[in-house]
């Protein structure tokens, strides 16, 4: 488990800890940091290694205490889909996180807007295509209203999303009357999450993004190479893409020893790449990242920082509400009772994997490396039979202390935050 | 005349009175019943390194934030090569080739040097032409390496955060930043406040680099070492009006403190033979 963690964050992030204290740049001072020393560490310039070192250590207890049990592949298989909907959702905290505010209305938003897909689709008899449609949309509209309070009006997101989450509870309410659960029949809508893929596409999928992955940093070398900059020795970027690969290929050699793929893990990697994507490649996540760091400086550059956090909000809102498509599909179910630890664990999951709570630091990758924690100490709580009480002792202690280093990182290089 | 440092060739070449690369006439700005400016004429030419100073609230800013674009002049106008312009807004400075680095240097500490340099005008390339466009990290990259080595800026990565970088070295990114959009004017508030001797130096160097490339550069500063360093003339300022020029080759630090504090008539012996 742990090596096949390390390799999704070194395929997902080599920018944030492997290319960084290459390049020597202009002139001729020496890099004044070392890769490993305990001042690094307390900068937080070892990237994931702390948290994947933290999840090698959960991993190797539950492995030796469950005689094996959470390392067999259907162990895997299902804790990979119990933290579908916490990677959702923690992506749509990072968003929000990045820019250094918060959203607490995530979980209440999910599940209003599945409760409005499950009553088109159940009551409306809807296409469940158009369903999952207006649940998104609901999403979208929800998100550009605390975007507007928030951007626009200026009220602290605490506040705005704070009130959004009793709000929209209680939308939830309304919108499934007295029923306190809703089943929703749908095929397609049920079939969503609990499917796993063929093996042509659970091999084909992953294997082509490797390869497009190794392809597209083989040719960003090129063109440095052309351009006279600093390139990664050959050694170094075939040992990245080949990381990449292994991990890819245990995964997918393990999920198939069981059932297959399953859909919705790969929906949730797909939408956690396509935001790292975003937030590496494109103008939007450079300002995104810019805005967290310092909004006045962003405005200076003549960034449209209103602009920037309505759609960040949105985008946060329309993702819950994927999150609360998939949940419902898991549990083939809608509730008006709003999860009390969700909320929790997704913006947890967010801090753990090193996004920062004031802004303008951390990785959509972080995600899947927090939802791992928490989902590898719930299903290992769960194996050894642990009362709830334990499992919520648990899970608090972790919480606090990812959020303490975050603390003390910053404090320990002030240069780095707000 | 006014252009010490040009060599001797080069203003040959040009009619004497140079047109100032950019000027201001008869500026007045006034807050509630505050003059702030009265009717005060600046003028700064390509190649030249000018040093606006004066006491707290003399209105170098002021003057300084009407060249910016961040105040509206009551009355007054000014030229940019002798041809009247109108700047209602940061935007309009900007787009006329007037660059100002604020004293909080405004960088985004979380990002690169290469992120900060090309902050809000990134290069792009068109991955889809028309649909989608990835920033275009190779070529900012090279454009950063080039710009930082014509003006000597040494830093330890190009990759490296800002927060990481010593106070010099972010003032000179603050500089470089504006250099990028290739300015006609520069203005520097406090470039050298709270930096260390070493770091002092780096920046007034880089000033130097600056008028090399031909800017006109000025540099608000309470520190007269600096600007004796670095500049050619120094503007003073004393309550909201221009009190004195100074040719940096015939005066002396004495003097033009006793301009900032209004004392030049008879207060310092010293000076008393210099009117």
């Amino acid at each position: 488990m742990s090596d096949s963690n390390r390799g999704v964050s070194q395929q997902g992030s080599p920018e944030t800890f492997a290319e960084q204290p290459a390049h020597s740049g202009i002139g001729d001072l020496p890099n004044p940091r070392s890769q490993f020393s305990l001042q690094a560490l307390m900068r937080g310039d070892l990237g994931f290694i702390p948290v994947l070192l933290t999840l090698a250590v959960i991993t190797l207890y539950f492995q030796i205490t469950t005689s094996g049990v959470f390392l067999e592949a259907r162990n895997l298989s299902n804790l990979t889909q119990q933290i579908v909907v916490i990677s959702i959702l923690g992506t749509a905290a990072v968003l929000v996180l990045l820019l250094g505010e918060i959203d607490l209305s995530l979980v209440a938003v999910a599940q209003t807007c599945a409760a409005i897909m499950a009553v088109l689709s159940v009551y409306q008899n809807w296409n469940a295509w158009l369903a999952i449609l207006a649940g998104l949309l609901t999403g979208l509209v929800i998100g550009l209203l605390n975007g507007f309070f928030i951007a626009v009006l200026r009220v602290p997101s605490f506040i705005v999303t704070l009130a959004g989450s009793i709000g929209y509870a209680g939308l939830l309410l309304l919108v499934l009357g007295r029923q306190t659960t809703l089943v929703v029949r749908d095929p397609v809508i049920r079939s969503i999450a609990p499917t796993y893929l063929s093996p042509v596409i659970g091999w084909g999928i992953p294997l082509l993004l490797v390869a497009l992955y190794g392809l597209g940093i083989w040719f960003e070398q090129q063109r440095r190479q052309r351009a006279g900059l600093p390139v990664k020795s050959p050694t170094k970027l075939a040992l990245q893409i080949g990381l990449a690969l292994v991990v890819t290929v245990v995964m997918v050699f393990l999920f198939q020893s069981y059932q297959g793929v399953p859909q919705s893990v790969l929906i949730s990697l797909g939408v956690i790449v396509v935001f790292w994507l975003i937030l590496k490649k494109t103008p939007f996540g450079r300002h995104l990242y810019a805005v967290g760091g310092n909004p006045e400086a962003a405005r200076r550059a003549g960034i449209n920082v209103v602009g920037m956090k309505l759609t960040v909000f949105a985008l946060a809102s329309t993702l819950a509400a994927l999150a609360g498509i998939m949940l419902t599909s898991r549990s083939t179910a809608v509730a008006t009772q709003i999860s009390s630890t969700l909320l929790l664990n997704a913006i947890a999951a967010a801090v753990i994997g090193g996004v920062s709570l004031f802004g303008g630091r951390g990785s959509v990758w972080a995600v899947v490396l927090g939802a791992l924690i928490i989902g590898s100490l719930d299903n290992g709580l769960d194996l050894l039979n642990q009362d709830q009480s334990v499992k919520a002792i648990v899970q608090g202690a972790v919480l606090l202390l990812a959020v303490t280093v975050d603390a003390v990182v910053r404090r320990t290089n002030p240069g780095k935050g707000k | 005349m006014t252009e010490g440092s040009i060599s001797v060739a080069a203003s040959d070449s040009r009619e004497q009175p140079a047109t100032p690369r950019l000027q201001l006439r008869g500026i007045k700005k006034s807050f509630g019943g505050v003059q702030a400016l009265k009717n005060v004429d600046f003028e700064v030419h390509a190649g030249e390194v000018v040093g606006l100073v004066g006491d707290n609230g003399a209105g170098k800013s002021t003057l300084i934030k009407t060249m910016s674009g961040a105040y509206i002049p009551d009355e007054g106008e000014i030229l940019i090569d002798g041809q009247p312009v109108t700047i209602t807004s940061p935007q309009d400075s900007t787009r006329l080739g007037i660059e100002t680095v604020y004293q909080d240097l405004a960088l985004c500490d979380n990002l690169d040097v290469v992120a900060n340099l090309w902050l809000g005008r990134e290069a792009y390339r068109d991955i889809i032409p028309g649909l989608l466009r990835v920033l275009d990290e190779t070529e900012m990259e090279q454009r950063t390496s080039e710009v930082l080595k014509t003006l000597d800026v040494r830093i330890p990565s190009m990759r490296s955060p800002v927060a990481t970088l010593s106070g010099g070295q972010r003032q000179c990114i603050a500089v470089a930043k504006t250099i990028l959009r290739q300015p006609k004017v520069v203005l520097l508030d406090e470039p050298t406040a709270a930096l260390g001797v070493a770091q002092t130096r780096q920046v007034l160097n880089l000033i130097r680099r600056l008028r090399e490339q031909g800017l006109a550069v000025v540099v608000i500063s309470h520190n007269l070492h600096d600007v004796f360093d670095v500049a050619d003339r120094v503007i003073v300022m004393r309550l909201g009006q221009r009190a004195a020029t100074f040719e940096i080759h015939n005066t002396t630090p004495e003097r033009v403190v006793a301009a900032i504090t209004g004392a030049e008539y008879g207060d310092v012996p010293k000076t008393a033979e210099g009117l």
